[in-house]
């Protein structure tokens, strides 16, 4: 049963954007301002959020199925917002 | 049984290569929204660095399990959904439907435990009044909350539309559609559910 819930992409995309989650939410836990250490976890967030927001547009919106074009422009924007936001905050 | 095949370009649920997912139109209004809230993202990202203190005594106020669940309910919704376009290329009827309607379900979800939140912090003396940081929260999460009521609506439509006894490509992509719609308002709540709570 498990395989056959395992078999679908939209189900494993699923899985991984609630294990991504509580990922993001033990990163955020453990953020404390002010360090090296925090830098990195900031930086955690942001890449952990903008994966999620990438499997959303990948698999659920189907975009995998998508035209070049439109699979890397939104590429492109995961990208570009990403890094601005990782260097706004940690640069 | 009412159930009827339908669209057999979609075998096994999945569409052809180089599909765009729904109009056109729709893809435009996803870009001009990405590129709004992009703007909302790095205003959030600014003041967490201008006002370090103040974000993060703001933010240590939030409830952080209201944030999580609600991006539980978002990404549940989400999958619902994604079945349920799955489903619709397959079969149509009120089975297909029935994805839908717990992706609705999901979105109303949302809401109460939005309400929730909004109402805890406004009878704490917290609103849009009170700093830089509440103002940004109440507001971009107010202009979120706007788009789960509209694809709630949205929602309707389509799990209307998939209940219909045959469907036909212009029914699928109404459906799809609706559907990137509701997965554009999932994603724009991961983002801001990172930099408003998370950082």
């Amino acid at each position: 049963m498990m395989n056959t819930f395992l078999s679908k992409g939209t189900n494993v995309a699923w899985l991984i954007l609630m294990f991504a989650t509580g990922i993001g939410w033990w990163l955020g836990h453990t953020n404390q301002s002010g360090s090296e250490v925090a830098k990195l976890t900031t930086a955690g967030v942001i890449i952990v959020s903008f994966i999620k927001v990438w499997v959303v547009g990948f698999q659920f919106m189907e975009l995998k199925h998508a035209p070049w074009w439109l699979k890397h422009i939104y590429n492109a924007w995961v990208l570009i917002i990403s890094f601005t936001l990782i260097i706004i905050c940690i640069g | 049984m009412s159930n009827n095949l339908v669209a057999p370009q979609f075998k096994g649920g999945a569409p052809s290569k180089n599909h765009v997912p729904g109009e056109v139109g729709i893809w435009l209004f996803v870009a001009g929204d990405l590129v709004v809230f992009s703007v909302f993202f790095v205003v959030i990202a600014l003041g967490n660095v201008n006002q370090p203190d103040l974000f993060e005594q703001s933010r240590d106020a939030l409830d952080m399990w209201v944030g999580v669940l609600n991006t539980a309910l978002l990404l549940t919704g989400s999958w619902f959904v994604a079945r349920g376009v799955e489903e619709s290329r397959i079969v149509a009827g009120p089975r297909t439907g029935r994805y839908f309607t717990w992706g609705i379900l999901c979105g109303l979800g949302f809401i109460a435990n939005k309400s929730f939140e909004w109402g805890g912090k406004i009878t704490a003396g917290l609103s849009p009044a009170t700093n830089d940081f509440y103002m940004l929260f109440f507001v971009f999460t107010g202009i979120h909350l706007l788009h789960v009521i509209v694809g709630i609506v949205v929602l309707l439509v389509i799990r209307n539309a998939s209940r219909r006894p045959a469907l036909g490509a212009r029914d699928i992509q109404t459906i799809e559609s609706g559907a990137t719609f509701w997965h554009l308002v999932d994603l724009l709540w991961i983002a801001l559910f990172a930099l408003l709570y998370l950082l």
